[in-house]
């Protein structure tokens, strides 16, 4: 066998490769920052013994269903719940009469009816729901509901929302930015001009909405679901109640996937007021066409952009108009147009900026937060429009991008500086020179993996590679003035500590971290951390990395505080500073290794408590022309994509990706190298599948045969070539959250590598088969 | 705990053979027979379908197997697309073979059957093209041991349904020692629907070359013209092989008789040309029909 056919084989069967930081686990020290720490739950969820909401059980529990709307836009002449009333088994029924306090909810913008009452404004909106001693009587009884419909015409171009009648009170725009930066009349002499149109990814997760509801013998209710945001939860389901927050509690289950906003109060709301209706605890679990239909998307986006370049590629002006398709409510609408619009030119010096963003609601699907919301769209675009330039100006297209690569010290459009490390042009110089994967052309044919899968119809003599690159931003925390603040506590009792902090376990890693933070501080081995619930102080919601940030950063004070507690009586006794006394392996120790204790011998059977916050550095909205320090933090990747399409088929295969990212600091090798493929994966699923489509406002494939995800097949060899670690000097240990930006930068880079297999524009995600089909080369 | 809902209104027979699993059909005429249940139980997941009996049909194992007759295979009802994927079954009926493996993940393989997929007779079926090429015929076993065989074809069309208590039995497929080619396009490298599907046959007995189209139209489509003219050019004593062009011009004539241009319109106008997706699809089909014919002549 030569070398390069065990090359070829080698990359055919090793489907994920691990990262080159990953060092062996068993090195000293085991525990602390910077290691491979498993998570705490790992046996569990392998073992299928972790208690999802889903697997929740209460004592004489009824089962609840929502009834959904069959049409995008109709106006509602009459309920009758009647016929599902009288049903055997049918327990309470409620409609938008049934709800005691505000009848409009919304965790970023209070615009959405809990339950539709004269106008339904999306496919699937809740009309009503049931609780019911079966859940197939739930489900019919639910079905038994007669509402009569005016069906209206729906509004589903989100071209036409600006001049349509206002599907919502609060009208058709929700947001316009006109950012403006630098001299409108500057032009380039080379002008590059590109449409480009993004589709409606869900976020799909593993497990479907689930909760349980139970009443509590004080007039109150406690809400067990898989919540991302428990104490925004909690307060806008007490205001829909009608009782005060400190009589509704969520707990937080496990969380079964998320990439986006989880659970959809939509979920949780017709819960809690059926429980409070028949004082008994109601559960429910959704199919996964409710998932579909009941949750937020990414925002589809519809882009058009105008290059302006010197003749030697340096950018001149980027003039865009961006418009987001939110569906009929807010929810995440205004922060993703913002990320949008400020990030619209990319990793890239521009000297003149003009971009129009708006934001409008339509009659289709809601979209709402998924991880990389506004950044993943414009990459998409602007990396098509460097791609053009490089093709107009006969450069490398790699090259034309080093030419342009943001720094630090660099003005973003928006008018901030960028102070945190940006080192784009050494990032795409690691995944320019990493070395190509190898042609297959020595394996055997039939080892060979190509487009269209092992028992697919692909033919070599009809196969092209193609090799493109991204670069993608994206920022971290919340922008424009959100209050990004958490709160952490660290206990410490008989040798084992334990860490309360409301920050979600969502899969990004967060309890691991947690651990590992308090093992470097307090040098104790054994750590907890407790199960979350809106009893404890309030962490925010889990999106944009802000518990790496901030809830770690909580959780590191707060084990600052109790160290603290614990060696300031023996520091003062030997008349030293508590930073010349080291905790390690249970063992307290001086500088100088004269003294010599231990912890529990030092604690005397006390329990230390710390509680402590973390606030990142304010933030402000953008202005009137877009201009504003809108972000705490940005990070930066460098994608290379080496895909194989079928040209005649037009179907694609990715091959590899090799990504160099900028992380500040690596916490945990191997969690950081899931995080990273976990989002490759997800950008290849928007960049070639998914999308959730609709056709008149009805979403009409809400199953994951038509939605169709990545599998393990379709998943690349994805190569972590490089992580930058240089430390953000602002954030907690110098860690930039890290999950964001693969997803961001991936659909781009993928799009560039069909763009230079086929020739094609490719300007259109997912990438269609008939968008990749070329005429063979003469 | 459970989801689903009380067993009590629900039975469930297990026959042994084929004339038992009949015999229950017959007795509790409401019962619907399952085999590997991958479509049917979706169905009743969804609450679309609530049968009050069901006949399992996966302890009768004269159907799990395959014996010949007459130079012809007699396919029991419930092989498994994973047992058909197998390389002896393959070295009998290859594009069968293929359609199996390409058939789903894993998961779905080993419990849907060769009879299920041709009663559900979804489009996107991937043993459908196949059958309808080598011109199957099924074996419908109906009350007190009656036997019937109608053409694939004929079910597929709607033209022969099956009566109440009747099953299909098997399918009766002709040996044709010769190549045979299965290719499907899917959106995605993992297992997929097809959006096309090819099955080629190669009959050198009778000098014909038997082609079918699958997952593009509600049952497979055969290229009756397409296949007369294709078999008339190859030499069927020598070589076999045909030029790229033959291949290339097999391929768009299989497309354009699947996939007509519009007609022209009732006042003598030109008839609108086909949407871009449609132009993709017969395209498609044009590039699976020239692949699959150029691999079966290789």
């Amino acid at each position: 066998m030569s070398n390069d056919a065990a090359t070829a084989a080698n990359a055919t069967s090793t489907r994920i490769t691990t990262p080159p930081v990953v060092g062996p686990d068993t090195e000293p020290p085991a525990f602390g920052l910077g290691v491979s720490l498993p998570p705490a739950d790992v046996r569990a969820k392998t073992e299928g013994t972790f208690p999802y909401a889903a697997d929740l059980w209460a004592e004489g529990l009824l089962w609840a269903a929502v009834l959904r709307s069959p049409h995008p836009h109709a106006r509602i002449l009459s309920i009758d719940t009647s016929a599902a009333v009288e049903m055997p088994g049918v327990r309470a029924v409620v409609t938008h009469e049934d709800v005691p306090g505000e009848s409009v909810y919304g965790r970023r913008v209070v615009d959405r009816p809990v339950f539709a009452s004269d106008l339904v404004r999306h496919h699937g909106e809740p009309i009503a729901a049931v609780a019911a001693d079966h859940p197939d009587t739930a489900r019919l009884a639910a079905a038994a509901i007669a509402v009569e419909y005016e069906v209206l015409e729906p509004v589903t171009d989100p071209e036409k929302a600006f001049a349509a009648e206002p599907l919502h009170p609060d009208g058709n725009l929700i947001r316009h930015i006109p950012l403006r930066y630098g001299d409108p009349d500057a032009t380039g002499e080379i002008i590059v001009e590109g449409l480009y149109r993004i589709g409606r990814q869900d976020p799909a997760p593993i497990g479907a909405e689930a909760g349980l509801a139970v009443p509590r013998p004080d007039g109150g209710v406690e809400i067990y679901t898989a919540s991302t945001d428990p104490h925004t939860d909690r307060d806008l389901a007490a205001a829909c109640f009608g009782l005060e927050p400190d009589r509704v509690k969520v707990v937080v289950t496990g969380v079964p996937g998320a990439t986006g906003d989880r659970e959809e109060p939509g979920f949780q709301l017709p819960l809690g007021l059926l429980a409070l209706r028949t004082g008994c605890p109601v559960k429910l679990a959704a199919t996964r066409e409710e998932s579909f239909l009941g949750h937020a998307h990414r925002h589809p986006t519809l882009l058009r952009y105008r290059h302006h370049a010197d003749a030697e590629g340096r950018l001149v002006k980027v003039e865009a108009q961006i418009l987001l398709d939110a569906g009929p409510y807010a929810d995440a609408s205004s922060e993703s147009l913002a990320a949008a619009v400020a990030f619209a030119c990319g990793p890239y010096v521009v000297p003149h900026a003009f971009i129009e963003g708006w934001a409008v609601r339509t009659n289709n699907p809601p979209s709402g937060h998924v991880r990389g919301e506004g950044a993943m769209q414009v990459c998409a675009a602007y990396e098509g429009q460097m791609d053009k330039l490089a093709a107009k100006l006969g450069i490398d297209p790699a090259e034309l991008r080093l030419r342009n690569a943001l720094s630090t010290g660099d003005i973003l459009p928006t008018g901030q500086t960028v102070t945190c490390p940006a080192p784009v042009a050494e990032l795409l110089d690691s995944v320019r020179d990493f070395p190509l994967p190898a042609l297959p052309k020595d394996a055997p044919e039939d080892d060979w993996l190509l487009p269209g899968g092992p028992e697919g119809a692909g033919e070599p003599g009809a196969v092209r590679r193609g090799v493109g690159y991204a670069l993608g931003m994206v920022h971290m925390l919340g922008a424009e003035g959100a209050d990004e603040v958490s709160t952490a506590t660290v206990r410490v009792h008989d040798g084992i500590a334990t860490v309360i902090c409301a920050a979600v376990e969502t899969g990004q890693g967060f309890s691991t971290l947690a651990r590992q933070v308090v093992q470097e501080t307090l040098g104790i081995e054994e750590v907890h951390v407790a199960s979350v619930d809106t009893d404890q102080p309030p962490a925010g919601p889990a999106a944009h990395g802000r518990h790496t940030w901030v809830s770690a950063g909580a959780v590191e004070r707060a084990a600052k505080m109790v160290r603290t507690q614990l060696l300031q009586p023996l520091a003062h006794k030997f008349g030293m500073s508590t930073e010349l006394l080291q905790i390690s392996g249970g063992k307290i120790t001086s500088y100088d290794g004269v003294l010599s204790t231990t912890v529990t011998e030092e604690m005397h059977g006390k329990e230390l408590w710390a509680t402590a916050q973390c606030r990142p550095h304010p933030t402000e909205p953008l202005d009137e022309s877009g201009q504003g320090d809108a972000f705490v933090g940005l990070a930066f990747c460098a994608i290379r994509a080496v895909v194989d399409v079928d040209i005649e088929l037009g179907s694609v295969r990715v091959v590899e990706m090799a990504i160099a990212q900028d992380v500040g600091r690596v916490l945990n090798p191997s969690q950081l190298a899931t995080r990273i493929e976990a989002g490759i994966t997800q950008g290849i699923g928007a960049a070639l599948t998914e999308n959730l489509r609709s056709a008149r406002g009805l979403i009409r494939h809400p199953d994951l045969t038509g939605y169709a995800l990545p599998t393990a097949l379709d998943a690349p060899d994805i190569r972590i070539v490089k992580l930058i670690e240089e430390r953000d000097v602002v954030a907690p240990f110098g860690a930039k959250p890290a999950s964001a930006i693969p997803v961001v930068t991936s659909p781009a880079a993928v799009a560039a590598a069909v763009r230079a297999a086929t020739g094609r524009p490719i300007n259109r995600l997912p990438i269609r088969p008939q968008a990749a089909v070329a005429a063979p080369k003469s | 705990m459970t989801t689903h809902a009380p067993q009590a209104t629900q039975s469930v027979t297990l026959p042994a053979s084929l004339d038992e699993a009949v015999a229950a059909l017959g007795a509790m005429p409401a019962a619907v027979p399952v085999a590997g249940g991958t479509d049917l139980m979706s169905a009743v997941n969804k609450g679309l379908l609530r049968p009050s009996g069901l006949v399992g049909l996966g302890r009768i194992s004269e159907l799990r197997g395959w014996h010949y007759q007459d130079g012809h295979a007699l396919l029991g009802a419930g092989l498994t697309h994973a047992r058909m994927g197998r390389p002896d079954f393959a070295a009998l009926i290859p594009a069968l073979a293929a359609s199996a493996r390409a058939a789903g993940p894993p998961q779905i393989r080993n419990a849907g059957t060769l009879g299920g997929n041709i009663a559900t007779a979804a489009p996107t079926g991937d043993a459908l093209p196949v059958l309808a090429a080598l011109e199957a015929e099924l074996v419908i076993a109906g009350p007190g041991g009656a036997r019937r065989e109608i053409p694939v074809s004929h079910l597929l069309a709607g033209r022969d349904m099956l009566e109440p208590a009747e099953l299909i039995g098997f399918v009766r497929v002709p040996l044709l020692h010769a190549p045979q080619v299965f290719l499907k396009a899917t959106g995605r490298t993992g297992p997929g629907r097809a959006t096309a599907s090819v099955a080629v046959v190669l009959d050198p007995a009778r000098r014909g070359v038997r082609c079918a189209v699958g997952a593009i139209a509600p049952m497979p489509l055969r290229p009756l013209e397409a296949e007369r003219w294709i078999a008339s050019l190859i030499d069927w004593d020598g070589e076999r092989g045909l030029a790229p062009d033959a291949l290339a011009a097999f391929g768009e004539y299989v497309a354009a008789a699947c996939i007509p241009d519009q007609a022209p319109l009732a006042d003598g106008g030109e008839a609108p040309p086909l949407p871009p997706a449609v132009l993709h699809l017969r395209r498609t089909v044009a590039a699976l029909a020239r692949r699959a014919l150029g691999r079966a002549l290789s």
